[in-house]
């Protein structure tokens, strides 16, 4: 097995996709995660824990859960598991997820 | 050898185990908790955080009565745990539902708790509501819930604060912990007093022992005469991600922790010793909760585990003196957290044998040699 077979394949140099966040339309990379995309975009926070601690992307492998973001209309979810995709709405993640899904923000 | 000499060692750190000690301590005694290693079959670790008494010895008038006791005792045992520990249990005792899709299970439970109340008179309060009184009480609750059962007296803690209050009251109280110390053999000594021996090699002593050791009492009670045989039952139970809202009930079977998680759990099946998860009962867990409340169905359960519930032949509470060597101990039971706050204040009179003793005869453990016999 060659070492590249245990990676995906890149995208295609200069294809990128446009998302919102926060109301923002925001350009990145096509292929990368969303994590990534956000934290090229800006390096401040994108959500505060239940006690209200700002956080933001950390561990990159879907394991600290401090990259929760709201996609779709979808709360707590990982942006660093999750693609980037043209056309994705994402808000930051402001404390715990209500029962009906958004959240206290 | 090496003799610490506590009065009392109690072997068993887990809910039932700090519970006994911190009343043995506050009744002035000195005591020694001996907990085991972190690979035993730890209950404590596992339990739901009910504070329950629906349907609790509708068959067994004494544990009827004793439940409704401990239930009643619960507030005073909060405030002395927050003094001692200075740790918030969250007690919430403002009542509970058991709810049902199923007409027949439902008429059957209704049974049960109209003997409940016969053997407890107007200490029980219980109420059976329709599906529709519960769907305009409870707004959200799902359409194929029939009914449920209501009981005001029941409530919950929060599960893992009231390990850590228990153990810090223990030695604030001041009792020993020692973490880690599985006993490999009690021996009791001519004239009074027994001889512990510890895996490790070590040796302790003291006036009297107390076996809590749940799943792990088995072979050192048998070891000191005890009769008793336990037996685990495997429960799973899902934890969901935290919610800013509060779920609009409590029941048996979903339970929203103070934090915002909410627990599903309540099954039942008998696995040896193996407590790992299953996926087929995780989907039936989920399957009731969203039955129950549709609105969790997009809520992520972010953990699963299965853990070993501490049964005795009859379901019901095992409290035994040895008859063989006096000063010899077995308190075991399932219900432990609800029955936390008699084992921390009345069962110590029932160890002491004070004049304010409760009578625990009916849970001597000779009801299982008798109906042996029988």
């Amino acid at each position: 097995m060659k070492i590249a077979s245990r990676f995906l394949t890149p995208p295609e140099a200069g294809t990128t996709v446009q998302f919102r966040y926060d109301g923002e339309t925001v350009t990145a990379p096509a292929g990368i995660s969303l994590a990534a995309a956000i934290l090229t975009h800006s390096g401040a926070f994108t959500r505060q824990t239940a006690t209200g601690s700002a956080r933001t992307a950390f561990c990159m492998m879907g394991v600290c859960f401090d990259c929760l973001v709201e996609v779709d209309g979808i709360p707590n979810t990982q942006a660093c598991m999750t693609p980037v995709r043209s056309g994705m709405v994402v808000n930051h993640q402001m404390g715990l997820r209500g029962l009906k899904g958004g959240n206290d923000a | 050898m090496e003799r610490t000499d506590p009065e009392i060692i109690i072997v068993g750190g887990g809910v039932v185990g700090l519970s006994v000690a911190l009343g043995l301590l506050l009744a002035g005694r000195r005591v020694h908790v001996l907990d085991g290693a972190d690979s035993d079959a730890r209950a404590s670790q596992g339990n739901f955080g009910l504070v329950w008494g629906q349907g609790k010895g509708w068959n067994f008038a004494p544990y009827a009565r004793w439940t409704s006791d401990a239930l009643a005792a619960w507030p005073d045992f909060a405030r002395k745990l927050a003094d001692l520990s200075g740790i918030d249990v969250a007690l919430d005792q403002s009542g509970g539902f058991e709810f049902f899709t199923d007409a027949a299970e439902m008429d059957e439970f209704a049974g049960m708790l109209a003997q409940q109340q016969r053997h407890l008179g107007n200490q029980a309060c219980y109420e059976m509501l329709s599906g529709d009184d519960l769907r305009a009480q409870i707004p959200g609750l799902g359409p194929n819930v029939v009914g449920a059962s209501f009981s005001r007296l029941d409530g919950h803690v929060n599960p893992l604060r009231f390990l850590r209050a228990l153990r810090r009251a223990v030695t604030a109280a001041g009792g020993r912990v020692t973490m880690g110390a599985q006993v490999a053999r009690i021996t009791p000594v001519a004239g009074g007093g027994f001889d512990l021996s510890m895996a490790s090699g070590k040796l302790t002593g003291a006036d009297k022992v107390i076996l809590c050791a749940g799943l792990g009492a088995a072979t050192l009670a048998s070891d000191l005469g005890f009769a008793t045989r336990i037996r685990p039952q495997r429960g799973e139970l899902l934890i969901t991600e935290k919610l800013s809202d509060r779920l609009p009930f409590l029941s048996s079977t979903i339970r929203q922790v103070d934090e915002g998680g909410v627990q599903i759990g309540g099954t039942k099946a008998d696995a040896g010793l193996d407590d790992s998860e299953t996926l087929e009962v995780m989907a039936g867990l989920a399957h009731h909760a969203v039955t129950v409340f549709p609105a969790l169905a997009d809520v992520r359960v972010i953990r699963a585990w299965g853990a070993l519930r501490v049964m005795s032949p009859d379901g019901y509470p095992v409290y035994a003196r040895s008859a063989r060597h006096p000063g010899a101990y077995l308190v075991t039971c399932h219900s432990g957290v609800t029955l936390a706050s008699l084992h921390a204040s009345s069962l110590a009179d029932w160890i002491e044998d004070t004049s304010a003793a409760p009578d625990l005869e009916a849970f001597d453990e000779n009801r299982f040699t008798l109906s042996d016999a029988a």
